[in-house]
């Protein structure tokens, strides 16, 4: 939907119906009307009035001649009437005078092309010869009338103030209407008007379209308004999230829809089995509030954790066969992730290529392009001040960066230095989470430990993430790189200090796991022998049978499974109480502090040692991507992970977006984030592989609990596959699948994969190769068309200061140097030369003026044809409006 | 009747008795008398829609805003054409224009003599060229003349330090805004001038990617 070709279209619509309106009266008229009827009409459009210019007047009066030559001949088709008219001698006498009317006319057609078409001329001094050319003359007309339709249809586009425009519409259009009825146009208009229309309404349905869907996109105007004060990269951060909070939706959506809602209405209720009921030895306690905290109680038998799922196959009167879903489910998630993260990337750097050309002009996009014209609210106009300010600054920062020469001895050393220090944090907090896991691991084996034991590891994970994110940064001041350059190590550094503690923390989970699976076997005897004995035991009546065990006295598994899900939740929350706390500690009260005590406080708070918060890009940015890691391996163990992280989400973009306008400075190095944000989507991708590994691993090869959730029973979690594809697919479906997962055909498989990444890797860079190129072509031929220009403009000023009639084939200039007699000594231009090579600053208007001309028509081919009247005219409308010498020059 | 706008140009004054004694005109006044608009003829609407980027209802909701802004000034039937120019201290208090750093230039590119007071002429033509349906080559050429302060046809260190200072409230230092201009013209500057003409500018422009979207003004 490019407006201009929308908007000719739209043009020629209008003047074919206009054309279409107005030729019935007309052709009425040449019909029925005789003698000064029509010049009635005429008069009714341009009368000859005292001041009309000479040529004007001759102009219209030949118009009448010919007119009423035509209403005396009785056929409407011209060419049919002139050779009637070469019969008869009354017309033939007539004919006499009308050649050379005929020539004025034309003439005049050719002065306004600046006697440019030859032909023309010659044509009309040919009608005198009489009928043989008669049907030249007519294709003459024709070729005329197109053109003045064209000149009507692109008149709105003309650069010229509405007067002009106005007598050029009703020029063209009294010559069209005079001879288009005459040609007999206009066959298929109707349709053609309307397909316009259709293609019209069809715009603009699409054109309402998107911008119904740009309304659609919550949160727009608080991210401009952010990217206007703070900069894209704060504003990079803020979009980052709300693409997140969308994929979360889908996989909420997800989760909810295909497992929680049908085992919620359609399962076994809560306490009829012993994995939905709380253990006896939980019951008093399961609703008090420091142990839903944790995540225990009535919330860990809850459709929330995988423990909750009953492993009958098919539940409810769908049949819904739950197991098969929450499998399947646990994949899509992952699988659907991987998807969205790669198109993105996909997206991302496809629209990066595209703008390679507008490198070019960073800055004169910058000046000439950033106002937005359709602001009209003075907020919005501040806003938009602040956001211009803040864009040349981060182009000047980036300016100068490339710029600066520095020692580079001295800055080699202090990276280094500052890699080793962080390096060191890296170890330390390494060891440290360690050392806390294992001391965790002997406090879980002794009975009443206190709170801040038992949840020493989180605690101490959420420290390090707080503390070391701003040390790091610190450090990293010492290596003087460029913020944005600065900002990837950074995010790099955080994500290995992220990445060690998480993976200790997985490692300590692990050996939980396995310590449980270790146990689970002795329970799962005696939860065997219990019921057994329950059922066999003496002292009953033997002919009542027993009613069943109370499922909460059944002795249970620990079910790890349930375990694992309980920490990422409360890893999760505990994590997203830090980073509010965190807001509302580092940025707000400090902000209110340095605020309001400023007054009354020693030294110049504001300025000076604590000042406003800077919005910490990296460490949001990385935090985002590990929850969402966390996310990831959750879900699978707690599909009501999902929920609880959407609702995080969505607090934390309102939390943040009033934190960061109200208590955040912006950075005092303000930079443009990087076009694509491929480096957060590589680090996603890249913690999205991490947090598969284990969730593959535990699916793969642990056993799942014999007593809770949805795969109790099986050998490993995925026989739920072998079971489905047996019972309910046809055999030779199942052969087929036996056949495709045999390894003989599952490694020629990978193989064949890595071939097509090879070649579809070289071929991808053999056309870059190609691509940088043929840049690199333009360029030169850019370059070498400028000089060329140049040197030509050079020249050409020089002639046509020498010897102005000599050039013939720049009739434009010479055009020119007639409209502007005043101008032309060959001193002038000389010096006008000197100035334009010597890059000079500008000089007073009517000096100037000129070399706009000369240059404007040395760089545009010399046209021998209607166009370069168009043209010049366009060049220099002002002055053709104010005085028409350019156009008409008094030959 | 309806052809005032291009005569005027070369008659200077508003001698329109002939053209008034005219049957044709009379007729013309005559059958939108009976009409709803007497505002305009029908003619002179078909000729500005044919002469801008708008529809019938568009350019009747352009004249009453243009109405609006000097009831007491601007008269309610344009049949005759009169020379009615609202000064630019109205044009420039327009909801659309206020705000715009800009609003002065426009003002001054579209009105007839360069001082920023407009006619209902040069009213609609500034509209219809910030209008969504102009072209880019018309933008581009009406961009050009409003960066270009001192109406030489270049556009000069000098006017691109006037748009700077403009596009960011003289909040950049003298420095930064010497550097911007360098750089601008650096970039733009093909023939190495020091100063960019109107082929270097549109050569500029027409690779901008948001220039359509942002030159433009929505009324």
């Amino acid at each position: 939907m490019s407006p201009p070709p929308k908007g000719l279209e739209e043009e020629g619509d209008r003047s074919e119906k206009r054309a279409s309106s107005k030729q019935a009266p007309k052709a009425e008229g040449l019909a029925g009307r005789h003698g000064a009827q029509p010049g009635q009409k005429e008069g009714g459009r341009g009368s000859p009035r005292p001041g009309l210019p000479r040529r004007k007047q001759t102009e219209y009066r030949s118009r009448h001649e010919e007119l009423r030559r035509q209403e005396r001949s009785p056929a409407a088709r011209p060419g049919e009437a002139r050779r009637k008219r070469g019969m008869d001698g009354r017309a033939s006498t007539k004919k006499q005078r009308a050649p050379s009317k005929d020539k004025a006319v034309l003439g005049k057609e050719d002065s306004r092309k600046q006697l440019k078409n030859p032909r023309s001329s010659s044509l009309a001094s040919s009608t005198s010869g009489g009928e043989s050319l008669s049907e030249e003359e007519l294709a003459q007309i024709l070729e005329q009338v197109e053109e003045k339709k064209k000149l009507i249809a692109t008149m709105r586009n003309k650069p010229w103030p509405m007067a002009k425009k106005l007598t050029e519409l009703r020029e063209a259009q009294a010559f069209v209407e005079k001879y288009e009825g005459a040609l007999g146009k206009g066959k298929g208009k109707r349709l053609y008007a309307y397909r316009m229309l259709v293609a019209k309404k069809w715009v603009k349905f699409k054109r309402d379209f998107d911008n119904f869907k740009t309304q659609c996109i919550p949160w727009e105007m608080k991210i401009k308004d952010i990217e206007s004060h703070f900069g894209s990269s704060v504003a990079s951060y803020f979009i980052f999230l709300r693409w997140m909070y969308g994929v979360n939706l889908v996989l909420f959506g997800l989760i909810f829809g295909l497992v929680i809602i049908p085992e919620v209405l359609m399962g076994v209720p809560y306490g009829s089995i012993p994995r939905k009921t709380v253990p006896r030895a939980e019951e008093e306690k399961a609703m008090d509030f420091s142990v839903l905290w944790d995540f225990e109680g009535y919330i860990k038998y809850s459709a929330l954790f995988y423990g909750y799922y009953n492993n009958q196959r098919t539940i409810g009167w769908l049949r819904y066969r739950l197991p098969m879903a929450y499998f399947m489910v646990g994949v899509s998630v992952f699988g659907y992730s991987l998807m969205i993260v790669i198109r993105s990337m996909a997206s991302n750097t496809q629209g990066s290529t595209g703008e390679g050309e507008s490198e070019n002009f960073t800055f004169s996009f910058k000046m000439f392009t950033s106002w937005d014209y359709l602001i009209g609210n003075s907020e919005t106009a501040d806003n938009k001040y602040a956001s211009i300010t803040t864009s040349f600054k981060e182009s000047i920062v980036d300016e100068q960066e490339s710029n600066k020469e520095e020692n580079v001895h001295l800055t080699r050393f202090l990276r280094v230095l500052a890699n080793f220090l962080i390096i060191c944090c890296l170890c330390g907090s390494g060891y440290l989470i360690y050392f806390v896991v294992k001391r965790s691991q002997e406090f879980s084996k002794m009975q009443n430990v206190s709170w801040y034991e038992r949840n020493e590891v989180e605690i101490v994970m959420s420290l390090l993430g707080m503390f070391c994110p701003p040390l790091f940064e610190t450090i990293a001041a010492l290596e003087n790189y460029h913020p944005r350059i600065g900002l990837k190590w950074q995010l790099g550094r955080i994500f290995a200090l992220f990445l060690g503690n998480l993976y200790t923390f997985l490692l300590a989970l692990m050996d939980d796991v396995h310590l449980k699976l270790s146990n689970e076997a002795t329970i799962k005897n005696i939860t065997h022998w219990t019921l057994f004995n329950y059922y066999n035991s003496s002292g009953w009546n033997e002919s009542v049978p027993r009613p069943p065990l109370h499922p909460a006295d059944v002795p249970r598994g620990p079910c790890w499974e349930t375990a694992v899900g309980i920490e990422f939740m409360r890893l999760t929350v505990s994590d997203m109480l830090v980073t509010y706390i965190t807001i509302l500690l580092g940025d707000f009260v400090r902000a209110c502090f340095v605020r309001f005590m400023n007054y009354c406080w020693c030294w110049d708070l504001e300025a000076g040692f604590p000042s406003y918060a800077e919005f910490d890009i990296s460490g949001n940015v990385l935090g985002l991507i590990f929850n969402q890691g966390m996310i990831w391996m959750g879900s699978f163990y707690a599909p009501g992970l999902v929920g609880i992280n959407v609702l995080r989400l969505l607090t934390s973009m309102y939390l943040q977006c009033w934190a960061v306008m109200s208590s955040n400075v912006p950075h005092e190095r303000v930079f443009k984030a990087s076009r694509s944000n491929n480096f957060y989507m590589g680090l996603l991708l890249l913690v999205l592989f991490l947090s598969l590994l284990p969730v593959a691993y535990t699916i793969m090869s642990l056993p799942p609990s014999f007593d809770c959730g949805p795969f109790s029973g099986k050998n490993r979690m995925y026989d739920v596959l072998h079971e489905t594809i047996e019972n309910d697919f046809p055999t030779f479906l199942g052969k087929i699948f036996a056949f495709l997962a045999n390894p003989g055909l599952i490694i020629p498989a990978i193989l064949l994969m890595f071939l097509a990444i090879y070649y579809l890797n070289s071929v991808s860079k053999s056309l870059s190769r190609a691509n940088a190129q043929l840049r690199k072509k333009i360029q030169v031929l850019r370059e070498v068309e400028k000089s060329h220009k140049s040197v030509k403009n050079r020249a050409t000023d020089r002639d046509s200061g020498d010897t102005p009639q000599s050039s013939s084939k720049t009739g434009t200039q010479l055009q020119i140097t007639k409209a502007e007699p005043t101008s032309h000594s060959a001193s002038q231009s000389q010096a006008l030369d000197k100035k334009a090579r010597g890059a000079g600053p500008s000089s007073p208007a009517s000096g100037t003026l000129l070399p706009a001309s000369q240059h404007l028509s040395g760089s545009q081919p010399p046209r021998v044809g209607p166009d370069s009247g168009k043209a010049l005219s366009h060049t220099h409308p002002w002055r053709s409006a104010s005085g028409k010498h350019v156009q008409r020059p008094p030959h | 009747m309806g052809r005032c706008g291009g005569d005027r140009q070369a008659e200077h004054l508003p001698t329109r008795w002939p053209q008034l004694l005219d049957p044709g005109t009379l007729e013309a006044v005559v059958l939108t008398m009976g009409s709803k608009q007497t505002v305009f003829t029908r003619e002179q609407l078909e000729e500005y829609q044919d002469c801008t980027f708008f529809t019938r209802k568009e350019i009747m909701r352009l004249f009453y805003r243009y109405q609006d802004l000097a009831p007491q000034l601007v008269p309610l039937d344009y049949t005759g054409c009169p020379a009615v120019k609202v000064p630019y201290e109205l044009i420039g208090s327009m909801p659309e224009l206020k705000d715009n750093p800009f609003r002065q230039r426009i003002a001054q590119v579209f009105s007839d003599d360069g001082d920023g007071h407009m006619t209902l002429d040069n009213f609609l033509d500034m509209f219809s060229v910030m209008s969504e349906m102009a072209p880019r080559d018309l933008k581009a050429y009406y961009a050009f003349k409003i960066y270009d302060f001192n109406n030489d046809d270049y556009i000069c260190a000098w006017d691109l330090e006037q748009t700077v200072t403009r596009l960011t409230r003289g909040e950049l230092s003298a420095e930064e805004v010497s550097l911007v201009c360098e750089k601008v013209l650096d970039e733009a500057d093909s023939d190495h001038d020091g100063r960019l003409s109107l082929e270097d500018f549109r050569n500029m422009i027409l690779r901008a990617p948001d220039f359509l979207s942002t030159f433009h003004i929505r009324i």
